[in-house]
């Protein structure tokens, strides 16, 4: 599984690092970013789909099986 | 160097904060027919204002008003989200549904950069604030925080009985604010005039509402002249110092700039600590929980935001236009109810209950779009410091008078008169 943004929907809520803070952090301006290759180990996969089922934007996108 | 005379009392206009505009009659007094005459300013509104919405997103579900000039109550999440997102056809130019319509040329900018703004100029007036309210950056006011909260409880000694909001709640966001703005904390009890006026203020008479803004006007303005004499550390000084496209900021965006972050972050804030805590006064099966799982508070302070969400926001229609089943007219307002839209079981399983360990839970809490609140992250700290210390120090509590409790009127809904029968820990 892998995890990307679509910046242009983020406005910075953050629930994604607040849920998944080894996946996601923020930029200086508060926005989610994904951190490093965005490629999610086994054991965080769920943190992940937390992070997308929470993001008030629909800014997250998984995608499976990468 | 250039003296910088931004401030000099020749420089700015005397402002009146209505000088243009269009003002309408003001109506008050009991709703006939929430459909048609509703009104976010009545004692039955302020007590419970659920049952209202739900019903109105069941049989209208866009409600109507000829009150404040003729406005728009939308109550289904996808409308309220829809024209969150479209600054198109939605101006920003007013938030605050009331009596008064500012005129369209106060757009882009508006009274109180950024939340009054609209594209383009929003963007650049809301970057500038974005870094100072960052996680990471507000993050650093947690330890004074989290001691001032302990503070206030330690003051409880003796006491079987305080008032959770007045005595509590209230307290810690002023005290946050002031020290980001570099006001004297002493002053809060004036910050608590001051948002009250704003916020709970627009049916009064207009000469008194003037009176009232001039006020916070005019101690804005004294605020800027302390730090133009003595320059810190703080957002007051960062904004006199700021400059968008190579100039400093006019007058009117510096101090409209702190009268948003003033008011913004006090009723709010102490509304979504306040009403938690009369979540958990009432339910002990879930308070005990909370105290015996602390690891849980994260997953609860989302469900109390989403299912108490304090805020409502306001905007204004820019041109007639059709709007899902309803004629909206030039200068209607729009009431962006986004506890309604925090309600809606379209979008929320078991969208009337608070349920603490809710994992999915895309509240609107913090508004949707463009204008999301730029002090959420603080807002979140403060609530999670103020319930931790509360709930770790007075693990049991309960409504000491179901009958004294009172909420505020208004777009900014939470509990003032919280009083709660506490057993210290």
């Amino acid at each position: 599984m892998k995890v990307q943004i679509d910046v242009g929907f983020c406005q910075g809520h953050g629930r994604c690092y607040d849920l998944a803070p080894g996946l996601f952090g923020d930029d200086e301006e508060g926005y989610g970013k994904v951190l490093g290759d965005g490629v999610v180990p086994p054991e965080k996969e769920d943190d992940a789909r937390r992070a997308a089922l929470n993001c008030p934007e629909h800014a997250i996108g998984l995608i499976e099986g990468t | 160097m250039a003296v910088d005379n931004r401030f000099a009392q020749d420089h700015w206009e005397k402002r009146d904060g209505e000088s243009a505009g269009i003002r309408s009659e003001i109506v008050t007094g009991p709703v006939s027919d929430w459909t048609a005459d509703f009104s976010h300013m009545e004692p039955e509104w302020s007590a419970d204002p659920y049952p209202i919405q739900d019903d109105l997103r069941q049989r209208c579900p866009i409600a109507h008003t000829d009150r404040f000039g003729g406005g728009w109550l939308p109550t289904r999440y996808e409308d309220i989200a829809a024209i969150a997102a479209d600054t198109e056809h939605f101006s920003s130019r007013s938030i605050i549904m009331g009596n008064f319509r500012p005129p369209v040329e106060i757009a882009p900018i508006g009274g109180s950069p950024p939340i009054t703004s609209d594209p383009p100029f929003h963007h650049d007036a809301r970057k500038l604030l974005l870094p100072a309210f960052t996680k990471t950056a507000v993050s650093r006011l947690q330890p004074a925080t989290k001691e001032f909260c302990h503070s206030l409880i330690d003051a409880f000694e003796g006491r079987d009985v305080v008032d959770a909001a007045a005595d509590y709640a209230q307290h810690i966001p002023m005290r946050v604010i002031a020290d980001m703005l570099g006001f004297p904390p002493q002053d809060g009890p004036q910050f608590r005039e001051f948002a009250k006026n704003t916020l709970e203020g627009i049916n009064l008479p207009r000469e008194e509402r003037v009176t009232r803004m001039s006020a916070l006007f005019y101690y804005l303005l004294a605020q800027v002249h302390d730090h133009l004499d003595n320059p810190r550390d703080d957002l007051t000084t960062f904004l006199i110092n700021a400059e968008l496209d190579g100039r400093k900021l006019e007058v009117s965006h510096v101090v409209g700039t702190m009268t948003l972050l003033l008011i913004a972050g006090i009723d709010t804030t102490w509304s979504a600590i306040g009403a938690s805590l009369w979540h958990l006064a009432r339910n002990p099966g879930d308070r005990r929980r909370l105290v015996a799982e602390p690891q849980l508070l994260p997953t609860a302070m989302e469900e109390f935001l989403r299912a108490y969400a304090p805020v409502t926001m306001a905007r204004l229609v820019k041109e007639d236009m059709h709007f899902r089943g309803v004629e909206m007219k030039a200068g209607d307002w729009i009431l962006l109810s986004y506890p309604a839209a925090n309600r809606d079981p379209a979008q929320f399983d078991r969208a009337d209950q608070a349920i603490i360990d809710r994992q999915i839970n895309r509240h609107a809490a913090f508004g949707l779009g463009i204008h999301r609140c730029l002090g959420s992250h603080l807002a979140r700290m403060e609530l999670r410091v103020a319930l931790e210390a509360w709930l770790e120090r007075i693990p049991e509590f309960s409504l000491a008078d179901p009958s004294a409790v009172a909420w505020s009127t208004g777009q900014v809904r939470g509990p003032r008169t919280l009083p709660l029968r506490i057993r210290r820990g």
